[in-house]
């Protein structure tokens, strides 16, 4: 839901740490200071967020069934019962499956569409991008702000087997043909029906609605690399595409590597898309996620404990995953 | 998608030779032109492929059912606004957009006073804990909401505040705070130390100072991270369907799902097209005004 930023800044990295002067007591405004401006909103974070991500590890290890119900501490059966769970390891596989390709694929067409509007126009003369490239940007980024929910609606119409976009625009050649005389059969797929495109079909509308946020996103950061160093590259002879790969690319190492771990955690929640283009999970379960899954545990069928065990093993994977791509990409360039 | 065009030997031997400074603009040579066509296609073919379903929307939503179902191409045979009333009274649109201004409007309002107030006092002052404090904060960042909200469900209702406006909105403000923590710290940070100082020796107290000194000189910041807070809220989901189960007090995105979900036996896509389109269209209006702060706010060097 929030925006990326390049790195993640230490609290004393900053030039001029300003301080309270030492040695003194302080006085009691400054306590009545503090204790609204830190303590509010601390109580805020503590209560809504930060105790209840720590209950749901210990409810994990119990038996628990919601609020009548005692909570009878069954150590590691929960876990035990998951990774048995054929739907549950379909889910896993699928958020796995996601965690690979929408990153790799959102940030691809990000990144070439983010070169070509900055550094695309001539090799000669002044660095520049192509012409209208400030169109280009403002178009592609609107769809990021569209809440995920109106992307599921907007994508569940186009893809509907009835009056749907896409099998509108795929049929729109073969009428021309049928109308000439040929006799083809109108596509008529019900895209998130079919257990083999649903999963493909829910990947195409998230990279649709996320590509322009992370183009515009490397368009910023491309932007800021001295232009010195792009410049120096073209009179050594350096092409285009050597250029992108080369040259800029690993200027913005770290915007794209920012960019790979919130794609990430998207990738292994995805409940919005998922809950909303294929409410039960899909047929056979095709498009079937931890976090569609653990809801319907929880709220459908009252297994609390269960539930949060799916979340915390989630979780889990989620931080591996951060730690594995942020210090991966920083031990290139610094060991 | 990935266009590879020929390394330009050309150009890059031509380069070479010519060293002097050219005070007109550079004859283009082929394999410019060449990219730069490439290039557009690419490009245009992307900014269709966003422009067309959401301008399908658009004009379908001022289609009947019937003509949606049958072509998805042909154009509304009647253009009125049936089906935009449909949805906003019948359908309650409306009172579920009145309910969101209402959520995200006061959870904007309280995460971005609380969110100022903390990054304040952890970015100037000094005092024990305060490292503590903020990893503990920005480690929020990377806390799944999918894993939190059962718990999270558990203690609203302890509290009575399960399915209140007032409960929601405390739940938007934990979440974001990380985030606006985060940003606003280095906004702080970043104020020069002398104002403060002046502020003190005039006599001003810790609380002038923030309102009346600190607040107007972050503006700037404050205001791009008010406008990602937005969009973030409005864009809740998984909060509002686990907590707010009242359905009198549903917000946009609750409202938009359960229509959906109605539509398998109702089935009146013009409405459902409509109400997506009455989702869109204040977005857009918001987007083109804000565009250049949005795309501003993004990126580390963008605001030198």
């Amino acid at each position: 839901m929030s925006l990326p930023t390049t790195t993640l800044a230490g609290p004393s990295d900053a030039p001029h740490a300003p301080r309270v002067r030492r040695g003194r007591r302080p006085a009691p405004s400054r306590l009545l200071f503090f204790a609204v401006f830190l303590g509010l909103p601390l109580l805020v974070y503590i209560v809504f967020v930060v105790s209840p991500f720590l209950q749901a590890f210990y409810y994990s290890l119990t038996d628990w069934k919601g609020v009548s119900g005692n909570a009878d501490f069954i150590g590691l059966d929960n876990y035990v019962r998951i990774f048995t769970d054929p739907v549950y390891l379909k889910a896993l596989r699928n958020n796995l499956l996601l965690m690979i390709i929408l990153p790799t694929v959102t940030i691809t067409l990000a990144f070439v569409l983010a070169v070509m509007v900055t550094i695309g126009g001539d090799t000669k003369g002044e660095i520049h991008g192509i012409r209208g490239s400030n169109i280009y940007r403002v178009v592609s980024f609107f769809p990021y702000v569209l809440p995920a929910v109106v992307i599921g609606i907007l994508f569940a119409f186009i893809y509907s087997p009835n009056g749907g976009l896409l099998n509108g625009l795929l049929n729109l050649p073969l009428r021309l043909l049928n109308a000439l005389g040929a006799d083809v059969r109108l596509v008529g797929t019900a895209w998130l029906g079919d257990p083999r495109f649903a999963l493909g079909a829910i990947i195409l509308a998230v990279v649709w609605s996320l590509v322009g946020f992370y183009m515009v996103l490397f368009v910023a950061a491309i932007k800021a690399i001295p232009s010195e160093i792009i410049e120096a590259a073209r009179l050594d002879g350096c092409g285009r595409v050597r250029l992108a790969a080369q040259v800029v690319l690993p200027q913005i190492r770290e915007n794209v590597s920012t960019a790979v771990v919130y794609m990430g955690i998207m990738a292994l929640d995805m409940f919005v898309y998922v809950s909303v283009m294929t409410p039960s999970g899909g047929t056979a379960r095709s498009t079937e996620v931890v976090s569609r899954y653990l809801y319907e545990t929880a709220f459908a069928r009252s297994q609390f404990g269960l539930a949060s065990a799916m979340g915390v093993v989630l979780a889990l994977v989620t931080m591996l995953m951060a730690v594995i791509v942020l210090f991966g990409s920083r031990s290139k360039e610094d060991a | 998608m990935t266009q590879a065009p020929p390394l330009d030997p050309a150009v890059s031997a031509g380069e070479s030779g010519t060293r002097r400074i050219e005070p007109r603009r550079p004859r283009r040579s082929h394999g410019d032109r060449a990219f730069a066509g490439v290039a557009h296609i690419v490009l245009v073919v992307w900014t269709l492929a966003v422009v067309l379903p959401l301008l399908w929307t658009v004009y379908s939503s001022f289609k009947t059912s019937r003509e949606i179902l049958t072509s998805p191409f042909s154009m509304p045979s009647e253009w009125n606004l049936d089906n935009f009333i449909t949805a906003w009274t019948e359908a309650g649109i409306g009172r579920y957009f009145v309910n969101t201004l209402i959520v995200v409007g006061g959870a904007l309002f309280l995460v971005m006073l609380l969110g100022a107030m903390c990054a304040y006092v952890l970015a100037r002052f000094e005092f024990p804990g305060r490292r503590i404090i903020y990893y503990g904060m920005i480690a929020g960042l990377t806390f799944p909401i999918f894993l939190a909200v059962v718990p999270l469900f558990f203690v609203l209702m302890n509290m009575g505040l399960r399915g209140t406006y007032i409960g929601l909105i405390l739940a938007y403000v934990g979440f974001a705070l990380p985030f606006t923590v985060f940003f606003l710290y280095a906004f702080f940070r970043q104020l020069p130390e002398e104002i403060a100082e002046a502020a003190a020796i005039d006599g001003a107290g810790d609380f002038r100072t923030f309102f009346q000194i600190m607040v107007p000189l972050a503006t700037p910041g404050l205001m791009s991270v008010t406008i990602f807070n937005f969009l973030g809220l409005w864009n809740q989901y998984l909060l509002p369907v686990v907590l707010n189960t009242d359905e009198d007090k549903y917000v946009l995105a609750q409202g938009l799902k359960s229509l959906q979900a109605q539509q398998g036996y109702e089935s009146d896509w013009g409405a459902m097209f409509a109400s997506v389109t009455i989702t869109i269209l204040p977005v857009l209006i918001v987007y083109v005004i804000f565009q250049r702060q949005l795309q501003g706010g993004l990126g580390p060097s963008t605001d030198k």
